[in-house]
């Protein structure tokens, strides 16, 4: 696999796992190093309970395909492991609060020094640098500095997150694009260096372009419930979601050839279903732009069709717009996307962990098919000081409380 | 972070980047390339230009134009865009040519497109054995839907996290914009660095097959498993946390808004003293347990007493007393923000037609080879001559007689 040569020591706590997992998915050999006694994340609900235990739910996502060592940093010769594992490492990632390192020595000019090959990858909620950087920040204050929860909610009401914590995601993934191109350079050039890694930043992405409507026109984007703003010049909204008879579907009246194609089906199952509508069949749908429409005819529009749509379940809309090349899609839960044959037909849920005590756990798979092959999850997430006897070998032999 | 002497060298310097398609999940992927250096060469035509274009505000002062589109541009600074008709014969020929000289081809056609213009991983592979493609699509190149269309921001929802977004019982909320799109291009960036990087040592190349919907469902792997070992389905909670509480958003007396949560006995402490909230003071709510079973009264107080405070005070408030709390920020606040200003984060060019405008730079920063926004987004076809004459090297003749036919147009 791509990066089968590396080896990469994962220091970090919640904010920076995802940034090991892409590695590792990518072949590289991560190797999680917890504090003895485990991470305190895996205390963190939900749980898989079973007989042999529980284990949080959080920690096994995250941390699969990676090896587990314990090592305590608060001891002198904890830290002298540490260290010697860095020498011989590609990578290491690390999501301590700025300072925390240099305090323990181990500070990325100190690694670098005696590995000036590692590529030091530091994610942390603000970054290294700038005012905020020492303070603390958990899922929500990131997803509210970021700007991503004012986006989200009923207009003027609760700013809101997604309920499942995402900002740890955003960080660690655009870690993981930081740590590679630090070591595309090393490659060439034979050279580590520092990645620095705002979380606060990583969110901005998920804004996609809504700071522009700011910068270019003074429009303040805001959160506007069930409906997407921002599509036309004249201010008006569409709404995107649609109560049908279990639960909800995503339907939004779109421009450009993919969505006259879809208005065009749209009129016409509801032709067939006998529930067409004068203000339906009154537009030209070849000529059919967006931008310019005002929120009358916007909601004329919007009327019939949110009356067609509350007939429908999820699986038939699902279904007629795959049939009809339409735009469009159910609002799914776990369970239907657990069900979504497109995911089986392309081998994405793998069963990972056999051997364990709770047995084995059907994931979601590798994020990628590489070459035909999906990236396969090639062991589960580690116990507690799973690795610590093949990892440290001999190294450890002398000083045995320091895991 | 230090900070040394400018770099003598950009970390991607020297790698090539073609991309086909348009909108978000493509063409972001080489954003983030270009500005650690590299060459970005994004592909349109005057016939098919990037959807970003004309189907999605902002424009310049809202009035619709080719340029004029502040979204294709916030996606697409630091590169360079050339007008190809790609279904011109003589533009296949040339474009063979380019990829026999470029590292990584990213594209986000509908699935099959690509090969039927001729421009399939097999047939680019003739020209290029060491190619990296990334085909980037909403459901794979596979499977019965792989050919269903679709946007980010309806995805958003067949992947589960609208379904994640809103209070128990109420309706679903919007994410904004292509929010899963944006998913698929860290995974898709991750990629091919790291594929770029096997062909740096080995020369090997590699097709990339990289579905929205799969790469969006990693962020919510948590829920996944919920179902898969407690047949559950996580649905939206508002504002609510697993394990801390409080946990929310609070309306502050200057009509913005604070987000603070507690993690522990001690920080629970800390915050009931700052408010001076008698009733937050109780011994009840000491442990977690306790303000678990109090939890909508909590909200009730840090409510009204968020409500007669600025979002400023309170956040300095309590970030004196080491209380997790941090602004609401809007689009407007974050070109204001002291932190992203720090960090440098909004980079300004200026552009023909938009005039300035602020760029993202993105997330992480290099030491040693530090990444920056380049240039304003092309306009359409902007650099089609200098890519082709100056860079890739066709002598005049050749570019007129290439112009003659079509190619460019």
């Amino acid at each position: 696999m791509f990066l089968s040569p590396y080896r990469v020591l994962d220091v970090t706590g919640p904010l920076g796992f995802l940034a090991g997992r892409i590695l590792a998915d990518l072949g590289a050999d991560v190797i999680k190093v917890e504090a003895p006694g485990g991470d305190l994340s895996r205390r963190w609900p939900p749980f898989h309970e079973h007989h042999g235990g529980r284990q949080s739910l959080y920690w096994l996502a995250f941390n699969a395909n990676k090896r587990g060592i314990t090592l305590d940093l608060e001891a002198a010769n904890g830290r002298f492991v540490l260290r010697e594992l860095a020498r011989s490492a590609d990578v290491l990632v690390e999501s301590f609060p700025p300072g925390y390192l240099a305090q323990h020595q181990l500070a990325y000019e100190q690694l670098h020094r005696e590995n000036p090959r590692l590529v030091f990858v530091s994610i942390t909620p603000y970054g290294q640098n700038g005012g905020h950087s020492g303070y603390p920040a958990s899922d929500i204050e990131i997803m509210a500095a970021s700007g991503a929860m004012s986006l989200a909610g009923e207009a003027d009401g609760e700013p809101m997150r997604v309920s499942v914590p995402q900002a740890a995601q955003w960080a660690g993934s655009e870690a993981a694009m930081g740590a590679l191109t630090a070591l595309v350079y090393r490659t060439q050039s034979g050279r580590g260096q520092w990645v620095d890694v705002s979380a606060q930043a990583a969110v901005l992405a998920a804004l996609a372009h809504a700071p522009v409507f700011w910068d270019l026109n003074r429009v303040n984007p805001e959160r506007a419930g069930v409906y997407i703003t921002g599509r036309s010049v004249s201010g008006a909204r569409m709404r995107a979601f649609w109560p049908c008879q279990d639960g909800w579907i995503n339907f939004i009246v779109y421009g450009g050839s993919a969505g006259r194609h879809t208005n065009q089906q749209l009129v016409a199952w509801m032709e067939e279903r006998g529930m067409g509508a004068d203000a339906l069949r009154r537009i030209d749908w070849r000529r059919f732009t967006v931008p310019e429409l005002t929120q009358e005819q916007v909601d004329a529009i919007e009327a019939p069709i949110g009356a067609f749509l509350a007939t429908l379940t999820k699986q038939e809309f699902l279904a007629e717009a795959m049939a009809r090349q339409m735009l469009g899609y159910p609002v799914s839960s776990a369970e239907d996307i657990h069900r979504d044959p497109q995911l089986d037909a392309r081998a994405f849920w793998q069963q990972v962990g056999g051997g364990r005590p709770g047995g084995a756990i059907r994931y979601p798979g590798g994020f990628a098919v590489v070459d035909g092959e999906r990236l396969p999850i090639r062991r589960p997430a580690p116990e507690v000081g799973e690795h610590n006897d093949e990892v440290y070998g001999h190294l450890v032999h002398d000083s045995p409380t320091v895991v | 972070m230090t900070t040394g002497a400018p770099p003598a060298v950009d970390a991607l310097a020297g790698v090539t980047v073609v991309e086909f398609g348009g909108y978000a999940a493509g063409p972001a992927i080489g954003k983030y390339l270009a500005n650690f250096g590299a060459r970005v060469i994004h592909v349109e035509s005057f016939s098919r230009p990037d959807g970003f274009r004309l189907q999605y505000p902002p424009y310049k002062d809202d009035r619709v134009g080719i340029n004029r589109s502040g979204c294709f541009a916030f996606f697409n600074d630091s590169k360079q865009g050339v007008s190809i008709d790609i279904k011109n014969p003589s533009a296949l020929r040339l474009i063979y040519r380019l990829v026999a000289r470029t590292d990584i081809v990213v594209e986000n056609m509908r699935p099959g497109v690509m090969a039927r213009l001729g421009l399939g991983y097999p047939e680019l592979k003739v020209h290029n054995p060491s190619l990296v493609m990334l085909s980037t699509s909403n459901l794979g190149q596979t499977g019965p839907r792989a050919t269903h269309p679709g946007f980010g921001s309806q995805l958003s929802s067949l992947s589960g996290f609208t379904e994640m977004i809103g209070v128990p019982g109420g309706p679903p909320f919007c994410l904004y914009g292509p929010y899963i799109d944006m998913i698929a291009v860290a995974y898709g960036g991750a990629a091919v660095l790291a594929a770029l990087d096997r062909q740096r040592r080995t020369g090997e190349g590699a097709f990339i097959d990289l579905a929205q919907y799969e790469a969006g469902l990693q962020f919510l792997a948590p829920a996944l498993l919920d179902y898969t070992v407690n047949g559950v389905s996580p649905t939206r909670n508002g504002n609510r946390d697993r394990v801390a509480v409080p946990h929310g958003s609070y309306r502050c007396r200057d009509r913005r808004w604070v987000a603070l949560s507690c993690w522990d006995d001690a920080e629970w402490s800390r915050l009931a003293e700052a408010t001076g909230d008698p009733v937050l003071t109780d011994v009840a709510l000491a442990t977690s347990e306790g303000r678990r079973a109090h939890e909508a009264d909590i909200d009730h107080h840090i409510a009204d007493w968020a409500r007669e405070r600025d979002a400023a005070g309170i956040v300095s408030a309590l970030r004196s007393a080491n209380v997790h709390v941090a602004i609401v920020n809007t689009m407007q606040d974050l070109y204001e923000d002291p932190q992203l200003a720090a960090r440098d984060v909004f980079q300004p060019f200026d552009h023909a037609e938009l005039g300035p405008m602020r760029y993202r730079m993105v997330s992480y920063q290099l030491s040693e080879t530090p990444g920056r926004v380049r240039s304003a987004a092309p306009r359409l076809g902007e650099h089609t001559e200098e890519v082709f004459k100056v860079w890739f090297g066709l002598n005049a003749s050749e570019f007129e007689e290439l112009s003659a036919q079509g190619v460019f147009s």
